[in-house]
């Protein structure tokens, strides 16, 4: 047994501790590198109140969409929301509050949040309704404003291998924001395709340490795609 | 005549030029990629998190894994690299990124630019679009002149909310290349057989005509 073996057997154990009105943020970008499995169990549990943060909100029916029929998310931080039409009915009738966010800037707030850096200014957002209420500086004559980290009490991840010390390898654009939720969470929970021993991963490949891991769980996953498009063979 | 969209994506694929690195947003800046020149090399930047982004797979290929900003699935070139979103967004914001093209609802005389939202109709998000024109020196906009039902969509003041401030200076439209400087438009190029007295009949804000203007060229 070591002090460092992060992995945990059941999806119970891996989100165990998620109350009413938590904030979570979630890897992902559209449907791909999303923690499906980490989303179902938090429909499974029914835990409501939530802030949600992830760069989109899923569809009906997959992704984060799951959690939308019993009203479990009463506010979302997200850059586009747009595949979704419980979510537009939700926000339309202001049952989900909806804080848009460029997307650059959601994903700094992320790295900030995880690397202790309260606030940094951006020229993402100025003059637009972003900038409402938020401080402007100028900088080499340039103005910017001031952006606030985001630390979630869980972080939720999807990464493709892992070891048990919770080191992290990522898989081609699934990769997206999960580095950065895996190290913005109190709790970071991350679920992947395949666990391995420590030191069967190169260390010079691995895209997060195992420093920000708290619980690590395998599965499987159904890899919805959004938008599927094919060329022709032999073009 | 009005361009084409495929039309107005040949125009702006003149603008590339060899080594530049290139993000394209959803729409008519999409079928860009469909018109590089053949003696020259771009490179591609989807914002999700791939620099280098190539066709669309075959059937076989299909890689849930593998997609653009559009969330289409896509392979990636020879030379392709992967990264998280707040490296992506540091290429687009520390200014990397060579030439940036991306659709509009309106531009205004001052490079004001509005993309993003519809009040009431249209809330879907601004994605990654404030991170680029915010980051970006060299940016084309595309879109139509006017709506379909004749109104300028270039204004001397945008009236939705806007994805940024002063920072368009190029919009290629279906029927003008127009410059922005100074507060004011510059016309540039116009479609072949289009008017210089239709693009001023469809132009709201203010249009400064110099000299003769040329038609735009197709080879």
């Amino acid at each position: 047994m070591s002090g460092f073996d992060k992995v945990v057997y059941s999806y119970e154990e891996a989100m165990a501790g998620l109350t009413d009105n938590m904030t979570i943020i979630a890897g992902g970008f559209g449907l791909c590198g999303i923690p499906e499995n980490l989303i179902s169990e938090i429909k499974h549990k029914g835990t409501r109140g939530l802030t949600l943060v992830s760069n989109n909100c899923g569809v009906d029916g997959f992704g984060l969409g799951l959690l939308l029929p019993d009203r479990q998310i009463s506010k979302i931080i997200a850059s586009y929301v747009g595949e979704n039409a419980e979510f537009e009915r939700q926000m339309m009738s202001g049952e989900l509050s909806v804080e848009l966010t460029p997307q650059g800037t959601l994903a700094e707030k992320m790295r900030a949040g995880g690397a202790g850096i309260p606030a940094f200014y951006t020229a993402t957002g100025v003059g637009t309704p972003v900038a409402e209420g938020k401080d402007e500086r100028q900088f080499n004559g340039r103005d910017y404003i001031l952006e606030e980290a985001i630390v979630g009490d869980f972080a939720i991840v999807k990464a493709w291998k892992a070891d048990r010390y919770g080191n992290l390898v990522f898989r081609k654009t699934a990769r997206n924001f999960n580095p950065l939720a895996a190290t913005a969470g109190k709790i970071t929970v991350v679920e992947v395709e395949e666990i391995v021993e420590p030191g069967q991963l190169d260390p010079d490949e691995i895209h997060t340490p195992g420093i920000y891991v708290n619980r690590l769980i395998q599965s499987t996953f159904e890899k919805r795609i959004e938008q599927r498009t094919t060329r022709p063979a032999g073009e | 005549m009005a361009l084409s969209r495929d039309q107005i994506a040949q125009r702006v694929a003149q603008e590339l030029q060899d080594g530049f690195y290139v993000n394209l947003g959803i729409g008519i800046p999409t079928l860009v990629a469909n018109f590089i020149p053949k003696d020259i090399e771009v490179m591609l930047q989807s914002e999700n998190g791939l620099l280098g982004m190539g066709a669309f797979p075959t059937e076989d290929e299909v890689d849930a894994d593998l997609i653009n900003a559009g969330k289409q699935t896509v392979t990636m070139a020879a030379g392709a690299s992967i990264f998280d979103s707040a490296e992506s967004f540091a290429m687009i914001r520390g200014g990397h990124v060579d030439l940036t093209v991306l659709g509009a609802f309106e531009v205004d005389v001052n490079g004001n630019i509005a993309s993003y939202m519809i009040p009431g109709k249209l809330i879907k998000g601004m994605g990654g679009a404030m991170d680029l024109v915010a980051g970006a020196d060299n940016i084309i906009v595309t879109m139509t002149h006017a709506s379909k039902h004749g109104e300028s969509k270039l204004l001397s003041n945008c009236t939705l909310p806007l994805t940024g401030k002063g920072c368009i200076k190029k919009v290629l439209t279906d029927l003008a290349f127009i410059e922005i400087k100074a507060g004011q438009f510059h016309l540039l190029e116009r479609a072949p057989g289009v008017s210089v007295a239709e693009i001023i009949e469809l132009t709201q804000g203010e249009l400064v005509i110099e000299g003769d203007i040329p038609e735009m060229k197709f080879s």
